[in-house]
């Protein structure tokens, strides 16, 4: 049983709740333990490092000294806290002033070492890609998946490490070993432009056309994101006025479609657009009383 | 005219970044995703700061629009990471007093957002809403995605504080020892 220290984030409660279902839904059923971190803090997202440099570092400085007293392998599933916490690390690294500021300012003491990875990355672990494929038992045959990656995940590639950020391709392996169909576009690593969604929601939602409009083109039928302000900025700032709108799926609830998990209508509950209408017409909506 | 040369020497020291390796490609801007709705497009930005042009840099709605997506830092052939220089300007103007010229609430919504993270430790989404659009009056744009959010049950409507919140405040206070003119007080 793998065992991993968890950091949910704020969007786990809130924009976010069907990812962190589905997450734990999927980890559980493959045998992945996540232990929460104690009393974490927001991350800062991009508040934070748009008002104070320090303030942005320091904030998942103090969540890394924390995941440094679990001794284990700290996962993160938002891309965005991904991103910040990273940051914040490579600045401990590497910035011996920075780190003896960021030391003072949190009260702690870097103790190198401290594995920082996404989600994604647990699931795709060898021995967990093999459980995985033994246990899908509804692939997500007929369904054209474009995935979305966005910009915190694969940049800035010294940072997060995730290798091709121009053309990254892990989620599309994972749809494929999920039985679907991966569609490849050029729009998997422009930038939702989440950040602007309150203050601009018109550009926002030009962004989120113009992405929707570039996996329609290639071919897709629904979008597949790993990170909570993105796939809320897309499901709900695509104004479908020049063309359908396409659901956008977390890949852990895809994950938990192929692997027939329990209170999937839960999860779909919670989209702005809803994605039974295509599950449905691909036979993969689960029926039953307590789906 | 010899261009006030102080103002890219303080942007190039606390940035990190090197910008008279800019030879204005322009790779930066047609990979921005914003660029088209900035006054400023990140090369220019680049340029203006070597002209000395402190104000119109500062005062740019340009540097509140950039969303750190880094796009432009992964393609430069000179390997400048603008998000980067543009967390730096955000830096200064706010400094500098210059904040709120173009961008009040962009600028709003960020005190707003580390404020409510001041006060619980992690986000609150209701009561940051709340206190931000009272703040900019910038009611109509956000109410109904926030009902939408509600109705699905995404929205929990009252705040947890954190335990360490001490440490917290204090990790705030000394990010704020050096800001001027923004709301948030340490
Ligand atoms: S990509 Fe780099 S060199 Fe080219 S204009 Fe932008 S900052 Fe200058
Ligand atoms: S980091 Fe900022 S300036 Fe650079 S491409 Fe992204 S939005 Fe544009």
């Amino acid at each position: 049983m793998a065992e991993y220290s968890f950091y949910p984030g704020c969007t786990a409660h809130s924009t976010g709740l069907e990812y962190n279902l589905s997450l734990h839904a999927v980890a559980h059923a493959l045998g992945i333990e996540l232990k929460e971190i104690d009393d974490w803090n927001c991350c800062g997202g991009a508040a934070a490092r748009s008002i104070s440099n320090l303030l942005g570092l320091a904030l998942p400085a103090r969540n890394i000294a924390k995941a440094q007293e679990c001794d284990l392998p700290l996962v993160i599933p938002c891309p965005g806290c991904f991103n910040a916490t990273r940051r914040a690390q490579y600045a401990l690294i590497n910035d011996p002033e920075m780190r003896e500021r960021l030391e003072e300012v949190v009260e702690f003491k870097y103790k190198p070492g401290l594995e920082i990875v996404s989600m994604h990355q647990v699931f795709l672990e060898p021995d967990v890609l093999d459980r995985l494929a033994e246990s899908v038992n509804r692939p997500l045959r007929g369904l054209k998946i474009a995935s979305y990656y966005g910009c915190a995940l694969v940049r800035h590639p010294e940072i997060v490490q995730m290798g091709d950020y121009e053309n990254p391709v892990f989620f599309d392996r994972l749809v494929e070993l999920l039985g679907g169909e991966p569609i490849d576009w050029s729009y998997k690593t422009d930038c939702c432009g989440a950040d602007l969604a309150m203050t601009h929601g018109k550009i926002a939602a030009e962004i989120a056309d113009n992405i929707v409009a570039g996996a329609i083109e290639a071919g897709a039928d629904c979008l597949m994101a790993s990170c909570g302000l993105c796939q809320v900025n897309l499901d709900m700032r695509q104004t479908g006025k020049e063309q359908k709108k396409l659901p956008t799926f977390y890949f852990t609830e895809l994950m938990g479609v192929a692997l027939n998990l329990p209170k999937q209508s839960q999860w779909w509950g919670m989209h702005i657009v809803s994605p039974k209408p295509l599950l449905r017409a691909t036979r993969l909506l689960r029926r039953g009383g307590r789906s | 005219m010899i261009p006030d040369t102080s103002f890219a020497a303080a942007v190039q020291e606390r940035s990190g970044e090197k910008l008279a390796a800019c030879y204005q490609c322009l790779k930066c801007t047609a990979g921005c995703p914003l660029s088209s709705h900035m006054d400023l497009k990140p090369n220019a930005i680049l340029r203006m700061i070597q002209y000395g042009q402190r104000e119109r840099v500062l005062k740019s709605h340009a540097i509140w629009f950039c969303v750190s997506c880094m796009t432009c830092g992964v393609r430069c052939p000179n390997d400048i990471d603008i998000s980067v220089v543009m967390d730096t300007l955000r830096e200064m103007a706010i400094e500098e007093g210059y904040a709120y010229a173009a961008e009040k609430r962009v600028v709003q919504l960020h005190e707003e957002f580390v404020r409510s993270v001041k006060l619980w430790g992690r986000l609150h989404e209701v009561t940051f809403y709340m206190a931000y659009m009272a703040r900019s009056l910038d009611i109509i744009a956000s109410i109904p995605s926030g009902l939408a959010l509600m109705a699905r049950g995404k929205l929990p409507f009252l705040p947890k504080r954190i335990k360490g919140g001490k440490q917290i405040k204090r990790l705030f206070k000394e990010a704020y020892k050096t800001k001027g003119q923004l709301e948030e007080e340490a």
